[in-house]
């Protein structure tokens, strides 16, 4: 287990090097520098601030140097958004990020594994048939669909129910107050929603069938009992392994609702940082994401060898 | 009684079937052509595809027509109040600048359906004839080449498609290429582990005995063999790439004016939906009906290749 667990850790090193790798040389190979498109410089002062930041070097020297850098933990200075770091930019951004990621993985989880049960334990009835039927929807359409047109129906029309009003802001942060926050999350939420409801429908109804399941109904266990105690354990194992593939959907969802509501994440540095041509800023943000991504992938893993004794991780 | 009578019944069903001799793909095609929702979804396709494809006959104005006499006016037919019609030929209301919604989606609904298959195109080429060599040729070659497929998959792909975008001015070629290097990844894992099981079966034995190439024998008697679950991620694929390409067209990275895609209308739509919401409604609605569709073939396919289920 710790032998695998060290394999891991080793394999994700040669991983991070490619990203690391492919992100600079393919920036580097685009037409354009970050100090091009400010005002106009006299030619030796852009020398100087080129060789303050080791522009005129090299590629392959500017590469080592960064490296280096980075193998002591340092990203470097931001080139456009002055007197920050990136990891500075960075450590404002990703709480603002993981908050949202997070709660909308909760909200997935207990939405998708209820409606998954519920759809499993009604198979061929109509409450499997819309239960799925939704789960289409939430795959099929979009976030940037939805993201607009929740908006469009909570944010400009406002809905008034009893006596209240339930209308919601349409974007903005303001120090992540739940008003602020439930419309990005639920759009994040919604299509992780229901893929985990299709898998855990899926799972379960194999589940069902088997015969320990049997074993225990005939021993006059209540369905409730048997559900819940026995089949939901073995039934949510798939659910484990999709939890990298999650995050990484919720990553790239996060990308388009922090553009859309205007929350400062790190999504959108990203594409900032892209289109100024920060290229430290856009690499610390794709190291980011890329780490997230692999150690929830090794997290995945670990857990569904812990969870599932058949399986060997050798 | 009643189960019998109805095993007996199936008996004699089946039997006709075996005289029939019907192929697996012939048995696939009955099923589904039973499923309801696969078939309607076709049909949808169709007229969609249809309506792109002879797009400048449907409508008499151009896609790229300003009209400044009619901006941001609702269809004829809106329900809600709004500030101006556009008139009973604009059928969906006209765009910001005064350009016919309608013809707009047909041109979106081309550039989005040709992203979307020939980006499949590409992923399918590279990922069978990956697939299958690492899975046919085997050991030292196989664990190198999906050793590399499992490190690409751990790259969150998507930024590289945007960085692509971003530095080399959103290149329409480079659109394909780059979404089709994302979603070859799994093509190829589908493809090497049929061709695991496909590799031990007698004819290859066979095809081997009577000196085939292993050229040969993957591109004639593997490939054809694993085509059923390949077939099937393929109508998969091309929603996923119509949503990557329309993602990027979102934030702005894809299609550029005047010619548009879903992705880009939905963008524009969103932007001004408080006055004019239909601009987001319409290609939203496009899009999420071509998308259900493809769901709904693929289901379809899955279900009719995998007799198991029934």
């Amino acid at each position: 287990m710790i032998g695998y667990a060290l394999k891991r850790l080793l394999g994700a090193v040669p991983t991070l090097f490619i990203i690391v790798t492919l992100a600079f040389f393919m920036m580097r190979a685009a037409p354009g520098g970050p100090f091009d498109s400010a005002r106009k410089l006299p030619p030796e002062i852009e020398r100087n601030v080129e060789a303050a930041y080791n522009l005129d070097k090299p590629l392959i020297t500017q590469y080592g140097l960064y490296l280096g850098r980075l193998a002591h933990g340092d990203l470097g200075p931001s080139f456009k958004t002055k007197d920050f770091t990136v990891a500075q930019l960075i450590s404002i951004g990703l709480p603002v990020s993981m908050r949202l990621g997070l709660l909308a993985m909760t909200l997935a989880v207990i939405f998708g594994v209820s409606l998954g049960v519920w759809a499993a334990l009604r198979q061929n009835h109509w409450q499997d048939y819309s239960v799925m039927t939704l789960a289409m929807f939430g795959i099929t359409i979009p976030s940037f669909v939805t993201a607009p047109i929740l908006t469009l129906i909570f944010g400009v029309y406002g809905i008034t129910l009893f006596g209240h009003d339930f209308s919601l802001p349409v974007g903005g942060w303001n120090g992540g107050a739940l008003r602020n926050i439930i419309l990005p999350v639920i759009v994040l939420a919604l299509p992780q929603i229901a893929i985990i409801a299709r898998l855990t429908r899926g799972s379960m109804i194999e589940v069902l069938r088997s015969n320990y399941i049997r074993t225990a109904r005939a021993k006059g266990l209540s369905v409730q009992r048997v559900v819940l105690h026995h089949a939901l354990r073995a039934a949510l194992l798939p659910l484990v392994s999709y939890l990298g593939p999650a995050v990484a959907g919720i990553l790239t969802g996060s990308l388009i609702v922090e553009e859309i509501f205007g929350l400062p994440g790190i999504g959108r540095y990203f594409i900032q940082a892209a289109l100024n041509r920060d290229y430290t800023l856009m690499m610390g943000v794709v190291i980011c994401y890329a780490a997230l991504v692999i150690a929830l992938n090794f997290v995945a893993d670990i857990l569904y060898g812990l969870l599932d004794p058949r399986v060997r991780l050798t | 009684m009643n189960s019998a009578g109805y095993g007996g019944g199936h008996k004699t069903q089946t039997l006709e079937r075996a005289l029939a001799g019907r192929s697996l793909w012939a048995d696939a095609r009955a099923r589904l052509f039973r499923n309801k929702a696969a078939v309607t979804s076709m049909v949808v396709l169709a007229i969609i595809a249809l309506l792109a494809a002879f797009a400048p006959l449907f409508s008499r104005y151009a896609y790229d027509a300003i009209d400044y006499s009619v901006v941001s006016c609702a269809p004829d037919w809106w329900p809600a109040q709004t500030t101006c019609n556009a008139g009973g030929t604009h059928w969906l209301g006209t765009d910001a600048v005064g350009r016919d919604l309608f013809v707009r989606i047909l041109y979106g609904a081309r550039v989005s359906l040709a992203v979307g298959f020939v980006a499949t195109l590409v992923s399918l080429v590279i990922g069978v004839l990956y697939g299958a060599t690492a899975g046919y040729v085997g050991g030292r070659v196989d664990a190198l080449m999906m050793r590399t497929v499992d490190i690409l998959y751990s790259l969150p792909f998507i930024f590289f498609v945007i960085i692509l975008m971003v530095l080399f001015d959103r290149n329409f070629f480079l659109l394909f290429v780059a979404i089709g290097a994302v979603v070859w990844l799994t093509m190829a894992r589908i493809v090497r582990g049929q061709t695991l099981s496909a590799k031990q079966k007698e004819y290859i034995e066979a095809a081997r005995a009577a000196g085939v190439s292993t050229f040969g024998i993957i591109t004639r008697h593997i490939i054809p063999n694993v085509f059923g679950p390949v077939v099937v991620y393929v109508t998969l694929t091309v929603p996923d790439v119509i949503l990557i390409e329309s993602f990027l067209s979102f934030l702005g990275l894809g299609i550029q004016e005047p010619l548009t895609s879903w992705g880009v209308l939905i963008a524009d739509g969103a932007n001004i939906m408080e006055s004019a919401p239909w601009l987001l409604i319409f290609p939203a609605l496009f899009m999420a009906v071509t998308l259900f569709c493809f769901n709904f073939i693929g289901d379809g396919l899955r279900d009719a290749l995998d007799p198991k289920d029934y």
